[in-house]
């Protein structure tokens, strides 16, 4: 198992491209924003968390694409199928991959980028927090719609059609824990029900994917 | 005697042919009664005039709109568990059906919200959470087409739509929570005391019900065409083999 996730981080490590895309597509729709909407920093400050988590949720999608299709390219995803690993244990190491080498970096980004925003010193805690939370369960589902669409030719834009009303509830949840932690509400329902989603994402949906391939692979 | 009986193609068609007819004229004229009592014998509403005999579609096809995705996650179960084709088809021949009666309840709802709340939308949990029901059932017609081998389909969507199933209460909730919103609450049920006022709610009824025997309807005749597709494919393949 860690050999296999040190293959995947190696190899979106070194083929280049794959690894800073999503990074570099967090920044841009965050610089573009304040140049649609305007740069008052008030609005800007009222819509940072929103826009922060739509940016990283679009970023995780953009990569989705490359999850599971190179593996199916050259052959080494029948690889994996047949080795001793159980294939939801593979998944969930594709997941977990994709979630080091997308999810982390944007966590990471995002306070910097939120200060661009103008957000509010006291919503930068909770960002990260909502951001960390979340963006786990963003990786789980994606690989769910990229094993859903793996042996398509065209599956990228079929995959962000599946994938969009499945990250809603992440979605919404992410974005009021990091607007209310902002505003100095309490956090604590929005923070649970995403921290729930999540868990609840990592434990079950592995065996959906896992299904789903095994159909793929047949 | 057991209900898999039916699901042989052949009996399916066999039976579900003969009630066919009974089906297509008890709807039509269930739905054509329910809607002239709902629009000419039913007196103005109080406080909304006119605008309000529009529940009469309205309530009908989101009723359908939700129970058609129910349906195809019991036919989905029915074909992962006990791999039954009449049952995967009849998903999927549910589907547009469904996606149709979602579309007419968001129109409806636009047109009566617009003199009522002064906007065709807002973004109202039981507005919003239609609307992901909509993509839910565009990704699940989308991921049929896209998949040239029908069992290979039939299972990759099966799935989908039990992951899509538990995601798509998820939403309900979690819009819920997101707004609160202007839609008013259900307009029946059963345990509560201020339902819609008798004169509305008998028209309602009879339009619900003609709304759910059409829905039987199109779903038997459209499972009908997808097994007898599938028959002609299979027929024109043997020929290209003999040939």
């Amino acid at each position: 198992m860690i050999a296999l996730l040190m293959r995947d981080l190696k190899l979106a490590f070194r083929a280049g491209g794959g690894f800073g895309l999503g990074l570099a597509f967090f920044l841009i729709v965050t610089v573009m924003v304040p140049f649609s909407v305007g740069p008052q920093s008030e609005l800007l400050a009222r819509i940072a968390p929103g826009v922060l988590w739509l940016g990283a949720l679009l970023a995780c999608l953009l990569s989705l694409d490359r999850l599971l299709a190179l593996d199916w390219e050259d052959g080494s995803l029948d690889l994996l199928a047949t080795a001793p690993l159980p294939l939801e244990s593979t998944v969930t190491i594709k997941a977990l991959a994709h979630w080091i080498t997308t999810g982390l970096p944007l966590v990471m980004a995002a306070p910097v980028l939120g200060l661009l925003l103008s957000l509010p010193v006291s919503g930068f805690l909770w960002l990260v927090v909502s951001l960390l939370l979340g963006t786990p369960a963003l990786s789980v589902i994606g690989t769910f719609g990229a094993a859903l669409t793996v042996g398509l030719k065209r599956g990228g834009l079929l995959m962000s059609l599946l994938v969009m009303p499945l990250y809603v509830p992440t979605l919404i949840f992410g974005s009021e824990v990091a607007r209310r932690g902002a505003e100095g509400m309490t956090v604590q329902t929005p923070l649970l029900m995403l921290a729930g989603i999540s868990a609840a994402s990592i434990a079950l949906l592995p065996f959906a994917s896992a299904a789903v391939l095994r159909v793929n692979l047949r | 005697m057991s209900i898999w009986e039916y699901a042989n193609p052949k009996k399916f068609l066999a039976t579900t042919e003969k009630v066919m007819p009974a089906l297509w004229v008890s709807s039509a004229v269930l739905i054509a009664a329910g809607l002239i009592w709902g629009f000419f014998f039913t007196p103005d509403d109080y406080r909304q005039g006119s605008t309000v005999k529009i529940i009469f579609l309205h309530v009908p096809s989101a009723l359908m709109a939700i129970n058609a995705w129910f349906m195809m996650l019991v036919t989905s179960l029915v074909w992962v568990i006990r791999r039954h084709h009449v049952s995967a088809l009849a998903a999927r021949a549910a589907a547009p059906v469904g996606i149709v009666m979602t579309v007419i309840a968001l129109i409806t709802g636009a047109i009566w919200g617009q003199p009522m709340w002064g906007t065709w939308w807002a973004w109202d949990p039981r507005l919003t959470s239609f609307l992901v029901l909509f993509l839910f059932y565009l990704g699940y017609i989308a991921l049929w087409e896209a998949i040239d081998n029908p069992d290979t389909a039939a299972d990759l969507t099966s799935i989908l739509c039990l992951v899509g199933s538990v995601f798509a209460v998820l939403s309900r909730y979690a819009v819920n929570f997101w707004n609160q919103g202007l839609h008013q609450g259900a307009s029946l049920s059963l345990d509560k005391k201020e339902n819609v006022a008798d004169a509305f709610s008998n028209p309602l009824y009879v339009c619900m019900a003609g709304f759910v025997l059409l829905f039987i309807a199109l779903v038997f005749y459209r499972t009908g065409t997808e097994i007898r597709a599938r028959r002609i494919k299979a027929l024109m393949a043997r020929e290209r083999l003999e040939a």
